[in-house]
Protein backbone atom coordinates (compact mmCIF):
# COMPACT_ATOMS: atom_id res chain seq x y z
CA UNK A 1 0.00 0.00 0.00
CA UNK A 2 1.10 3.25 -1.00
CA UNK A 3 1.64 6.28 1.74
CA UNK A 4 -1.46 7.97 2.55
CA UNK A 5 -2.67 10.13 5.23
CA UNK A 6 -6.12 9.51 7.44
CA UNK A 7 -8.66 11.77 8.30
CA UNK A 8 -12.20 11.19 9.62
CA UNK A 9 -15.01 13.61 8.58
CA UNK A 10 -16.62 15.38 10.87
CA UNK A 11 -19.61 16.22 8.50
CA UNK A 12 -20.51 15.77 4.64
CA UNK A 13 -19.80 18.90 3.92
CA UNK A 14 -16.45 18.77 5.19
CA UNK A 15 -15.64 15.20 3.76
CA UNK A 16 -16.68 16.75 -0.09
CA UNK A 17 -14.41 20.13 0.75
CA UNK A 18 -11.89 17.66 1.22
CA UNK A 19 -12.44 14.87 -1.22
CA UNK A 20 -12.12 17.64 -3.93
CA UNK A 21 -8.55 18.04 -3.70
CA UNK A 22 -6.20 15.67 -6.04
CA UNK A 23 -4.98 12.18 -4.69
CA UNK A 24 -7.94 12.29 -1.62
CA UNK A 25 -10.07 9.64 -1.66
CA UNK A 26 -13.37 8.50 0.31
CA UNK A 27 -13.18 5.95 2.56
CA UNK A 28 -16.81 4.08 3.26
CA UNK A 29 -16.91 0.30 3.71
CA UNK A 30 -13.40 -0.01 1.86
CA UNK A 31 -14.23 -3.54 1.09
CA UNK A 32 -13.33 -2.37 -2.63
CA UNK A 33 -10.61 0.31 -2.64
CA UNK A 34 -8.70 -1.19 0.28
CA UNK A 35 -8.06 -4.52 -1.96
CA UNK A 36 -6.98 -2.25 -5.06
CA UNK A 37 -5.23 -0.05 -2.56
CA UNK A 38 -2.64 -3.67 -1.34
CA UNK A 39 -2.38 -4.09 -5.13
CA UNK A 40 -1.66 -0.17 -5.96
CA UNK A 41 -4.17 -0.22 -8.41
CA UNK A 42 -5.71 2.78 -6.26
CA UNK A 43 -2.97 4.97 -4.82
CA UNK A 44 -4.48 7.81 -2.80
CA UNK A 45 -2.38 10.32 -0.73
CA UNK A 46 -5.17 10.89 1.85
CA UNK A 47 -7.97 8.75 2.58
CA UNK A 48 -11.41 10.34 4.23
CA UNK A 49 -13.14 8.61 6.66
CA UNK A 50 -16.54 8.72 6.31
CA UNK A 51 -18.08 5.86 8.55
CA UNK A 52 -19.07 7.86 11.56
CA UNK A 53 -21.65 10.55 9.59
CA UNK A 54 -24.87 10.08 10.12
CA UNK A 55 -25.70 8.80 6.69
CA UNK A 56 -26.43 5.59 7.48
CA UNK A 57 -30.91 5.83 7.68
CA UNK A 58 -33.70 4.19 5.41
CA UNK A 59 -36.69 6.76 5.53
CA UNK A 60 -40.15 6.83 4.00
CA UNK A 61 -40.52 9.21 1.86
CA UNK A 62 -43.67 11.45 1.06
CA UNK A 63 -44.68 9.33 -2.66
CA UNK A 64 -44.68 6.49 -0.46
CA UNK A 65 -40.84 5.37 -1.52
CA UNK A 66 -37.26 5.03 0.46
CA UNK A 67 -34.46 7.04 1.00
CA UNK A 68 -31.66 4.83 1.37
CA UNK A 69 -28.34 6.90 3.16
CA UNK A 70 -25.23 6.15 1.27
CA UNK A 71 -23.68 4.80 4.63
CA UNK A 72 -26.68 2.06 4.59
CA UNK A 73 -24.22 -1.63 4.89
CA UNK A 74 -25.90 -3.90 2.03
CA UNK A 75 -26.89 -6.20 4.68
CA UNK A 76 -28.83 -3.74 6.77
CA UNK A 77 -30.68 -2.76 2.95
CA UNK A 78 -31.58 -6.43 2.26
CA UNK A 79 -32.70 -7.28 5.65
CA UNK A 80 -35.06 -4.20 5.93
CA UNK A 81 -38.53 -5.66 6.28
CA UNK A 82 -39.94 -2.64 3.75
CA UNK A 83 -37.61 -3.64 1.17
CA UNK A 84 -38.21 -6.67 1.48
CA UNK A 85 -41.98 -6.20 1.28
CA UNK A 86 -41.68 -4.05 -1.12
CA UNK A 87 -38.57 -4.12 -3.44
CA UNK A 88 -37.72 -7.64 -3.52
CA UNK A 89 -35.76 -7.74 -6.29
CA UNK A 90 -33.75 -5.60 -4.46
CA UNK A 91 -32.99 -7.18 -1.53
CA UNK A 92 -32.28 -10.36 -3.53
CA UNK A 93 -29.79 -8.20 -5.60
CA UNK A 94 -28.32 -7.58 -2.72
CA UNK A 95 -28.26 -10.48 -1.04
CA UNK A 96 -26.37 -12.37 -4.44
CA UNK A 97 -23.27 -9.93 -4.03
CA UNK A 98 -20.71 -10.65 -2.28
CA UNK A 99 -20.03 -12.47 0.95
CA UNK A 100 -22.29 -12.03 4.23
CA UNK A 101 -18.73 -10.39 5.70
CA UNK A 102 -18.70 -8.03 2.67
CA UNK A 103 -22.38 -7.10 2.76
CA UNK A 104 -21.81 -6.40 6.29
CA UNK A 105 -19.43 -3.68 5.32
CA UNK A 106 -20.07 -2.41 1.84
CA UNK A 107 -21.95 0.93 1.95
CA UNK A 108 -25.12 1.58 -0.50
CA UNK A 109 -23.03 4.44 -2.06
CA UNK A 110 -19.67 2.31 -1.91
CA UNK A 111 -21.41 -0.27 -3.77
CA UNK A 112 -22.35 1.87 -6.65
CA UNK A 113 -18.82 3.24 -6.92
CA UNK A 114 -17.38 -0.57 -7.46
CA UNK A 115 -14.84 -0.68 -9.67
CA UNK A 116 -14.54 -3.43 -12.52
CA UNK A 117 -13.41 -7.26 -11.73
CA UNK A 118 -11.30 -6.91 -15.22
CA UNK A 119 -8.08 -9.16 -14.02
CA UNK A 120 -6.24 -6.61 -16.76
CA UNK A 121 -7.45 -3.90 -14.32
CA UNK A 122 -6.42 -5.94 -11.28
CA UNK A 123 -2.93 -6.67 -12.67
CA UNK A 124 -1.07 -3.43 -12.29
CA UNK A 125 1.95 -5.26 -14.73
CA UNK A 126 -0.43 -5.09 -17.72
CA UNK A 127 -1.92 -2.34 -20.14
CA UNK A 128 -5.03 -1.30 -19.12
CA UNK A 129 -6.86 2.08 -20.35
CA UNK A 130 -9.09 2.23 -17.57
CA UNK A 131 -6.49 1.98 -15.05
CA UNK A 132 -3.96 4.30 -16.82
CA UNK A 133 -5.53 5.98 -19.65
CA UNK A 134 -3.37 5.15 -22.93
CA UNK A 135 -1.56 1.87 -22.04
CA UNK A 136 -4.05 0.15 -24.19
CA UNK A 137 -6.56 -2.76 -22.98
CA UNK A 138 -5.10 -6.34 -22.70
CA UNK A 139 -8.84 -7.95 -22.40
CA UNK A 140 -9.39 -7.70 -25.86
CA UNK A 141 -6.99 -10.04 -27.36
CA UNK A 142 -6.87 -11.47 -23.48
CA UNK A 143 -8.77 -13.77 -21.12
CA UNK A 144 -11.94 -11.87 -21.99
CA UNK A 145 -14.62 -14.44 -20.44
CA UNK A 146 -16.30 -12.19 -17.98
CA UNK A 147 -16.22 -9.26 -20.27
CA UNK A 148 -18.61 -7.08 -21.79
CA UNK A 149 -20.51 -7.69 -24.49
CA UNK A 150 -22.76 -4.64 -24.99
CA UNK A 151 -21.68 -0.40 -24.47
CA UNK A 152 -18.12 -1.80 -25.07
CA UNK A 153 -15.43 0.08 -26.85
CA UNK A 154 -12.42 -0.46 -28.68
CA UNK A 155 -10.35 1.19 -25.31
CA UNK A 156 -12.55 -0.82 -22.83
CA UNK A 157 -14.78 -4.11 -22.24
CA UNK A 158 -15.05 -4.42 -18.99
CA UNK A 159 -18.40 -5.19 -16.57
CA UNK A 160 -19.47 -3.22 -13.70
CA UNK A 161 -19.80 -6.06 -10.92
CA UNK A 162 -22.80 -4.59 -9.08
CA UNK A 163 -25.81 -6.69 -8.64
CA UNK A 164 -27.75 -4.12 -6.32
CA UNK A 165 -27.11 -1.41 -9.08
CA UNK A 166 -29.01 -3.80 -11.65
CA UNK A 167 -31.95 -4.05 -9.38
CA UNK A 168 -32.18 -0.13 -8.82
CA UNK A 169 -31.98 0.43 -12.50
CA UNK A 170 -35.10 -1.78 -12.95
CA UNK A 171 -36.90 -0.21 -10.05
CA UNK A 172 -35.03 3.74 -11.54
CA UNK A 173 -33.75 4.63 -8.41
CA UNK A 174 -32.08 8.57 -8.04
CA UNK A 175 -28.88 9.23 -6.30
CA UNK A 176 -28.76 12.02 -4.09
CA UNK A 177 -25.14 13.58 -4.14
CA UNK A 178 -23.61 16.21 -2.15
CA UNK A 179 -20.59 18.96 -4.15
CA UNK A 180 -17.98 20.73 -2.19
CA UNK A 181 -19.70 23.96 -2.50
CA UNK A 182 -22.62 22.07 -0.31
CA UNK A 183 -25.10 22.16 -3.72
CA UNK A 184 -27.26 19.03 -3.78
CA UNK A 185 -28.28 17.32 -6.84
CA UNK A 186 -29.65 14.32 -8.17
CA UNK A 187 -28.66 11.57 -10.48
CA UNK A 188 -31.64 9.82 -12.26
CA UNK A 189 -29.27 5.72 -12.14
CA UNK A 190 -29.43 5.40 -16.27
CA UNK A 191 -27.40 8.59 -16.17
CA UNK A 192 -24.97 7.85 -13.12
CA UNK A 193 -22.37 4.93 -14.67
CA UNK A 194 -20.93 5.79 -18.08
CA UNK A 195 -19.78 3.71 -21.03
CA UNK A 196 -16.08 3.90 -21.63
CA UNK A 197 -16.15 5.59 -24.85
CA UNK A 198 -12.32 6.85 -25.56
CA UNK A 199 -12.45 7.74 -21.58
CA UNK A 200 -13.00 4.37 -19.85
CA UNK A 201 -11.16 5.87 -16.64
CA UNK A 202 -14.56 7.87 -16.04
CA UNK A 203 -16.73 5.53 -14.62
CA UNK A 204 -19.65 7.60 -12.88
CA UNK A 205 -21.56 11.19 -13.80
CA UNK A 206 -19.64 12.24 -9.94
CA UNK A 207 -17.73 15.35 -10.68
CA UNK A 208 -14.31 15.93 -8.36
CA UNK A 209 -15.31 16.07 -4.47
CA UNK A 210 -19.27 15.21 -4.99
CA UNK A 211 -20.50 12.57 -2.36
CA UNK A 212 -23.33 10.41 -2.65
CA UNK A 213 -25.10 10.89 0.64
CA UNK A 214 -28.42 8.75 -0.56
CA UNK A 215 -30.37 6.56 -2.77
CA UNK A 216 -34.09 7.24 -3.42
CA UNK A 217 -36.08 4.73 -4.43
CA UNK A 218 -39.29 5.26 -5.65
CA UNK A 219 -43.25 3.68 -5.10
CA UNK A 220 -42.32 -0.26 -6.26
CA UNK A 221 -43.62 -0.36 -9.44
CA UNK A 222 -46.68 -3.18 -9.74
CA UNK A 223 -45.84 -6.75 -10.32
CA UNK A 224 -43.51 -9.45 -9.70
CA UNK A 225 -40.07 -9.08 -8.73
CA UNK A 226 -37.25 -11.61 -9.63
CA UNK A 227 -33.89 -11.31 -9.47
CA UNK A 228 -31.84 -14.22 -11.37
CA UNK A 229 -27.81 -14.59 -11.16
CA UNK A 230 -26.03 -16.85 -13.17
CA UNK A 231 -22.78 -17.51 -12.26
CA UNK A 232 -19.73 -20.21 -12.12
CA UNK A 233 -20.44 -21.57 -8.63
CA UNK A 234 -23.96 -20.79 -6.69
CA UNK A 235 -22.42 -18.40 -3.73
CA UNK A 236 -20.38 -15.73 -3.70
CA UNK A 237 -19.03 -15.15 -7.34
CA UNK A 238 -19.72 -12.38 -9.63
CA UNK A 239 -22.43 -12.46 -12.60
CA UNK A 240 -21.56 -13.43 -15.58
CA UNK A 241 -25.38 -12.40 -16.83
CA UNK A 242 -28.00 -11.26 -14.23
CA UNK A 243 -31.34 -10.28 -14.93
CA UNK A 244 -33.57 -7.80 -12.54
CA UNK A 245 -37.40 -8.08 -13.97
CA UNK A 246 -40.34 -6.61 -12.42
CA UNK A 247 -43.59 -7.83 -14.71
CA UNK A 248 -46.97 -7.35 -14.21
CA UNK A 249 -49.07 -10.25 -15.93
CA UNK A 250 -52.63 -11.96 -15.42
CA UNK A 251 -53.07 -15.23 -16.95
CA UNK A 252 -50.08 -15.07 -19.92
CA UNK A 253 -51.19 -11.41 -20.30
CA UNK A 254 -47.91 -9.03 -19.58
CA UNK A 255 -49.14 -5.40 -18.99
CA UNK A 256 -45.79 -4.06 -18.41
CA UNK A 257 -42.20 -5.08 -17.61
CA UNK A 258 -39.42 -3.76 -16.67
CA UNK A 259 -35.79 -5.21 -17.60
CA UNK A 260 -32.15 -4.62 -16.29
CA UNK A 261 -29.56 -6.69 -16.65
CA UNK A 262 -25.75 -6.97 -15.35
CA UNK A 263 -22.81 -8.74 -16.40
CA UNK A 264 -23.30 -7.26 -19.61
CA UNK A 265 -21.84 -3.62 -19.91
CA UNK A 266 -19.63 -1.03 -18.02
CA UNK A 267 -23.23 0.26 -16.42
CA UNK A 268 -26.73 -1.88 -15.54
CA UNK A 269 -27.79 -2.53 -18.88
CA UNK A 270 -31.91 -1.33 -19.69
CA UNK A 271 -33.45 -1.50 -23.34
CA UNK A 272 -36.77 0.66 -23.65
CA UNK A 273 -37.85 -1.26 -26.73
CA UNK A 274 -37.27 -4.50 -25.03
CA UNK A 275 -39.83 -3.34 -22.62
CA UNK A 276 -41.98 -2.26 -25.13
CA UNK A 277 -42.19 -5.52 -26.50
CA UNK A 278 -43.34 -6.79 -23.80
CA UNK A 279 -46.10 -4.09 -22.85
CA UNK A 280 -49.69 -5.45 -23.44
CA UNK A 281 -48.29 -9.13 -25.22
CA UNK A 282 -48.82 -12.25 -24.16
CA UNK A 283 -46.54 -14.27 -22.60
CA UNK A 284 -44.83 -16.60 -25.63
CA UNK A 285 -42.06 -17.07 -27.11
CA UNK A 286 -42.45 -14.77 -29.86
CA UNK A 287 -42.77 -11.80 -27.46
CA UNK A 288 -40.13 -13.00 -25.12
CA UNK A 289 -37.91 -13.50 -28.05
CA UNK A 290 -38.63 -10.17 -29.22
CA UNK A 291 -37.78 -8.51 -26.46
CA UNK A 292 -34.28 -10.95 -26.09
CA UNK A 293 -33.36 -9.40 -29.78
CA UNK A 294 -34.01 -6.18 -28.88
CA UNK A 295 -32.11 -6.90 -25.56
CA UNK A 296 -29.15 -8.17 -27.45
CA UNK A 297 -29.10 -5.33 -30.84
CA UNK A 298 -25.32 -4.57 -31.46
CA UNK A 299 -23.90 -7.46 -28.83
CA UNK A 300 -20.34 -8.28 -29.86
CA UNK A 301 -18.02 -11.36 -28.08
CA UNK A 302 -14.42 -11.31 -28.02
CA UNK A 303 -14.20 -14.91 -28.08
CA UNK A 304 -13.80 -15.61 -24.61
CA UNK A 305 -17.30 -14.22 -23.57
CA UNK A 306 -19.28 -15.10 -27.09
CA UNK A 307 -21.16 -17.54 -24.55
CA UNK A 308 -22.73 -14.78 -23.15
CA UNK A 309 -24.91 -14.09 -25.96
CA UNK A 310 -26.75 -17.23 -26.07
CA UNK A 311 -26.92 -17.42 -22.09
CA UNK A 312 -28.37 -13.98 -22.04
CA UNK A 313 -31.34 -15.02 -24.52
CA UNK A 314 -32.07 -18.26 -22.13
CA UNK A 315 -31.86 -17.21 -18.88
CA UNK A 316 -34.39 -14.06 -19.79
CA UNK A 317 -36.54 -16.66 -21.68
CA UNK A 318 -36.08 -18.39 -18.30
CA UNK A 319 -36.95 -15.56 -15.78
CA UNK A 320 -39.89 -13.81 -18.03
CA UNK A 321 -41.38 -17.74 -17.89
CA UNK A 322 -40.96 -17.56 -14.48
CA UNK A 323 -43.10 -14.35 -13.30
CA UNK A 324 -45.53 -14.65 -16.36
CA UNK A 325 -46.55 -18.28 -15.07
CA UNK A 326 -49.48 -16.97 -12.76
CA UNK B 1 17.11 -23.55 10.14
CA UNK B 2 20.48 -24.97 11.48
CA UNK B 3 20.73 -26.80 14.70
CA UNK B 4 22.22 -24.19 16.78
CA UNK B 5 19.03 -21.44 16.28
CA UNK B 6 16.60 -24.11 16.97
CA UNK B 7 17.88 -24.99 20.40
CA UNK B 8 17.67 -21.37 21.36
CA UNK B 9 14.43 -20.35 19.37
CA UNK B 10 11.30 -21.63 20.76
CA UNK B 11 9.58 -23.19 17.71
CA UNK B 12 5.91 -22.78 17.46
CA UNK B 13 3.30 -23.99 14.77
CA UNK B 14 3.30 -19.92 13.50
CA UNK B 15 7.01 -19.71 13.37
CA UNK B 16 7.07 -23.09 11.03
CA UNK B 17 3.93 -21.94 9.14
CA UNK B 18 5.47 -18.05 8.94
CA UNK B 19 9.10 -19.55 7.63
CA UNK B 20 7.56 -22.00 5.18
CA UNK B 21 5.57 -18.90 3.73
CA UNK B 22 8.91 -16.98 3.35
CA UNK B 23 10.36 -19.53 1.87
CA UNK B 24 7.79 -19.90 -0.75
CA UNK B 25 7.84 -15.90 -1.45
CA UNK B 26 11.19 -16.40 -1.97
CA UNK B 27 11.44 -18.92 -4.61
CA UNK B 28 8.50 -16.87 -7.11
CA UNK B 29 8.83 -13.51 -6.23
CA UNK B 30 11.68 -10.71 -7.78
CA UNK B 31 13.46 -9.62 -4.46
CA UNK B 32 12.51 -5.71 -5.18
CA UNK B 33 8.65 -7.33 -5.15
CA UNK B 34 9.20 -8.53 -1.47
CA UNK B 35 10.84 -5.23 -0.51
CA UNK B 36 8.35 -2.92 -2.09
CA UNK B 37 5.24 -5.04 -2.95
CA UNK B 38 3.58 -4.77 -6.27
CA UNK B 39 5.90 -2.26 -8.56
CA UNK B 40 6.17 0.85 -7.64
CA UNK B 41 8.22 2.30 -4.08
CA UNK B 42 5.31 2.94 -1.54
CA UNK B 43 7.30 5.86 -0.20
CA UNK B 44 8.11 7.28 3.38
CA UNK B 45 5.59 5.89 5.73
CA UNK B 46 3.19 8.45 6.88
CA UNK B 47 2.78 10.16 10.26
CA UNK B 48 1.56 6.88 12.79
CA UNK B 49 -2.14 6.95 14.05
CA UNK B 50 -2.60 6.89 17.79
CA UNK B 51 -5.80 4.51 18.76
CA UNK B 52 -7.45 2.74 21.42
CA UNK B 53 -8.78 -1.03 20.15
CA UNK B 54 -11.68 -2.71 22.48
CA UNK B 55 -11.05 -6.34 21.73
CA UNK B 56 -12.65 -9.15 23.82
CA UNK B 57 -13.39 -6.71 26.06
CA UNK B 58 -9.86 -5.27 27.04
CA UNK B 59 -8.47 -1.82 25.77
CA UNK B 60 -5.74 -1.50 23.86
CA UNK B 61 -3.92 1.70 23.04
CA UNK B 62 -1.69 1.54 19.67
CA UNK B 63 0.20 3.63 17.66
CA UNK B 64 0.39 2.08 14.34
CA UNK B 65 0.85 3.23 10.58
CA UNK B 66 -2.50 3.98 9.08
CA UNK B 67 -2.26 1.42 6.24
CA UNK B 68 -1.90 -1.04 8.75
CA UNK B 69 -5.38 -3.35 8.84
CA UNK B 70 -7.09 -4.92 11.65
CA UNK B 71 -5.96 -8.18 10.94
CA UNK B 72 -2.31 -7.29 11.06
CA UNK B 73 -2.99 -5.06 14.19
CA UNK B 74 -4.55 -8.08 15.85
CA UNK B 75 -1.81 -10.34 14.60
CA UNK B 76 1.38 -8.66 14.28
CA UNK B 77 0.90 -5.66 16.78
CA UNK B 78 -1.30 -7.35 19.86
CA UNK B 79 -0.06 -11.32 19.12
CA UNK B 80 -3.56 -12.12 18.79
CA UNK B 81 -3.31 -14.58 16.08
CA UNK B 82 -6.12 -16.84 16.09
CA UNK B 83 -7.21 -15.05 13.03
CA UNK B 84 -5.94 -15.53 10.17
CA UNK B 85 -4.34 -14.25 6.65
CA UNK B 86 -5.44 -16.52 3.98
CA UNK B 87 -5.60 -14.41 1.01
CA UNK B 88 -5.36 -11.10 2.24
CA UNK B 89 -8.18 -9.76 0.19
CA UNK B 90 -11.44 -10.80 1.54
CA UNK B 91 -11.82 -13.92 -0.02
CA UNK B 92 -11.22 -16.53 2.32
CA UNK B 93 -13.08 -15.55 5.26
CA UNK B 94 -10.22 -16.79 7.34
CA UNK B 95 -9.94 -13.46 9.60
CA UNK B 96 -13.41 -13.33 10.13
CA UNK B 97 -13.69 -11.21 13.02
CA UNK B 98 -16.84 -9.40 15.00
CA UNK B 99 -17.72 -6.00 15.21
CA UNK B 100 -20.25 -4.81 17.44
CA UNK B 101 -20.93 -8.49 17.01
CA UNK B 102 -20.99 -8.17 12.85
CA UNK B 103 -18.65 -10.65 11.11
CA UNK B 104 -16.81 -8.65 8.90
CA UNK B 105 -13.60 -9.70 6.93
CA UNK B 106 -10.55 -8.18 9.46
CA UNK B 107 -8.24 -7.70 6.35
CA UNK B 108 -10.20 -5.36 4.27
CA UNK B 109 -10.68 -3.01 6.99
CA UNK B 110 -8.22 -0.64 8.49
CA UNK B 111 -7.59 -0.30 11.92
CA UNK B 112 -7.75 2.79 12.44
CA UNK B 113 -10.97 2.73 11.09
CA UNK B 114 -12.05 0.77 14.16
CA UNK B 115 -10.93 3.25 17.26
CA UNK B 116 -13.16 2.44 19.89
CA UNK B 117 -15.30 -0.10 18.13
CA UNK B 118 -15.95 -3.61 20.58
CA UNK B 119 -14.39 -6.21 18.65
CA UNK B 120 -14.18 -10.01 19.13
CA UNK B 121 -11.82 -12.35 17.81
CA UNK B 122 -11.54 -16.14 18.34
CA UNK B 123 -9.50 -15.40 21.45
CA UNK B 124 -12.54 -13.73 22.96
CA UNK B 125 -15.04 -16.63 22.43
CA UNK B 126 -14.35 -18.91 25.53
CA UNK B 127 -15.39 -18.46 29.03
CA UNK B 128 -12.47 -19.57 30.95
CA UNK B 129 -12.11 -23.01 30.13
CA UNK B 130 -15.88 -23.30 29.07
CA UNK B 131 -15.79 -23.42 25.29
CA UNK B 132 -17.98 -21.38 23.24
CA UNK B 133 -21.20 -23.68 22.10
CA UNK B 134 -19.88 -23.50 18.70
CA UNK B 135 -15.74 -24.27 19.47
CA UNK B 136 -17.43 -27.61 21.10
CA UNK B 137 -19.80 -28.30 18.67
CA UNK B 138 -16.71 -28.19 16.00
CA UNK B 139 -14.59 -29.90 18.17
CA UNK B 140 -17.63 -32.67 18.76
CA UNK B 141 -17.99 -32.81 14.72
CA UNK B 142 -14.62 -32.68 13.35
CA UNK B 143 -15.17 -29.29 11.86
CA UNK B 144 -11.71 -29.18 10.64
CA UNK B 145 -8.78 -30.65 9.02
CA UNK B 146 -5.72 -28.31 9.08
CA UNK B 147 -7.56 -25.93 10.91
CA UNK B 148 -6.25 -23.12 9.26
CA UNK B 149 -10.04 -21.40 8.18
CA UNK B 150 -11.42 -22.51 11.79
CA UNK B 151 -11.07 -19.72 13.78
CA UNK B 152 -12.82 -17.67 10.75
CA UNK B 153 -15.89 -20.13 10.20
CA UNK B 154 -16.42 -20.24 14.09
CA UNK B 155 -16.47 -16.34 13.99
CA UNK B 156 -18.88 -16.71 10.83
CA UNK B 157 -20.49 -18.66 12.24
CA UNK B 158 -21.48 -17.08 15.98
CA UNK B 159 -22.22 -13.72 13.70
CA UNK B 160 -24.04 -15.84 11.16
CA UNK B 161 -26.14 -17.22 13.94
CA UNK B 162 -26.91 -13.82 15.36
CA UNK B 163 -28.20 -12.58 11.77
CA UNK B 164 -30.17 -15.26 11.56
CA UNK B 165 -31.89 -14.58 15.01
CA UNK B 166 -32.73 -11.34 13.79
CA UNK B 167 -34.50 -12.16 10.59
CA UNK B 168 -31.45 -11.96 8.14
CA UNK B 169 -32.99 -13.47 4.70
CA UNK B 170 -30.31 -15.01 2.68
CA UNK B 171 -30.18 -15.59 -1.11
CA UNK B 172 -31.86 -19.26 -0.85
CA UNK B 173 -34.83 -18.40 1.58
CA UNK B 174 -38.07 -18.97 -0.40
CA UNK B 175 -39.85 -16.03 1.46
CA UNK B 176 -38.08 -13.15 1.90
CA UNK B 177 -40.80 -11.77 3.90
CA UNK B 178 -40.49 -14.54 6.16
CA UNK B 179 -39.70 -12.79 9.29
CA UNK B 180 -37.06 -15.82 10.29
CA UNK B 181 -35.81 -18.33 8.29
CA UNK B 182 -35.24 -21.88 9.27
CA UNK B 183 -31.73 -22.99 9.21
CA UNK B 184 -31.66 -25.88 6.86
CA UNK B 185 -28.77 -27.02 5.22
CA UNK B 186 -29.31 -25.22 2.32
CA UNK B 187 -29.42 -21.93 4.21
CA UNK B 188 -25.99 -22.68 6.49
CA UNK B 189 -23.98 -23.03 3.21
CA UNK B 190 -25.50 -19.87 1.63
CA UNK B 191 -24.91 -18.00 4.75
CA UNK B 192 -21.04 -19.76 5.38
CA UNK B 193 -20.12 -18.89 1.71
CA UNK B 194 -17.93 -16.59 2.47
CA UNK B 195 -15.87 -18.96 4.56
CA UNK B 196 -13.73 -21.76 2.54
CA UNK B 197 -11.99 -24.25 3.73
CA UNK B 198 -9.62 -25.61 1.32
CA UNK B 199 -9.32 -29.49 3.43
CA UNK B 200 -13.19 -29.55 2.50
CA UNK B 201 -14.03 -30.18 6.00
CA UNK B 202 -17.91 -29.06 4.79
CA UNK B 203 -20.58 -31.45 5.81
CA UNK B 204 -18.74 -31.35 9.38
CA UNK B 205 -18.84 -27.61 9.35
CA UNK B 206 -22.65 -27.59 8.09
CA UNK B 207 -23.29 -30.42 11.22
CA UNK B 208 -21.71 -28.45 13.89
CA UNK B 209 -23.28 -25.23 13.10
CA UNK B 210 -26.54 -26.69 12.74
CA UNK B 211 -26.35 -28.40 16.30
CA UNK B 212 -25.17 -25.25 17.67
CA UNK B 213 -28.50 -23.34 16.21
CA UNK B 214 -30.86 -25.58 17.67
CA UNK B 215 -29.24 -24.98 21.38
CA UNK B 216 -30.82 -22.80 23.33
CA UNK B 217 -29.15 -19.03 23.63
Amino acid sequence: MKAFTYQRAGSTEQAAAAAVKPGAKIIAGGTNLLDLMKLQVETPSELIDINRLPLDKIEETSDGGLRVGALVRNSDLAADPRVRQRYGVLSRALLAGASAQLRNKATTGGNLLQRTRCYYFYDITKPCNKRSPGSGCAALAGFNRIHAILGSSNDCIATHPSDMAVAMRALDAEVETISPNGDARVIPIADFHRLPGRTPEVETSLKPGEIITAVKLPPPPPGVQVYRKVRDRASYAFALVSVAAIVDSTAGRIRSARLAFGGLAQKPWRVAQAEEKLANASANTASFNAATDAVLDGARGFGGNDFKIPLTRRTLHSVLAEVTRT
Amino acid sequence: MDENESTTIEITRRTVIETGTTALLLTTLPRAALAAGPANDPGPPPPPATIDLQINGHSHSLTLDPRTTLLDALREHLALTGSKKGCDHGQCGACTVLIDGRRINSCLTLAVMHDGQPITTIEGLAQGDNLHPLQAAFVEHDGFQCGYCTSGQICSAVGMLAESRTGMPSYVTEDLTHPQAELTDAEIRERMSGNICRCAAYPNIVAAIKQAAEMPT
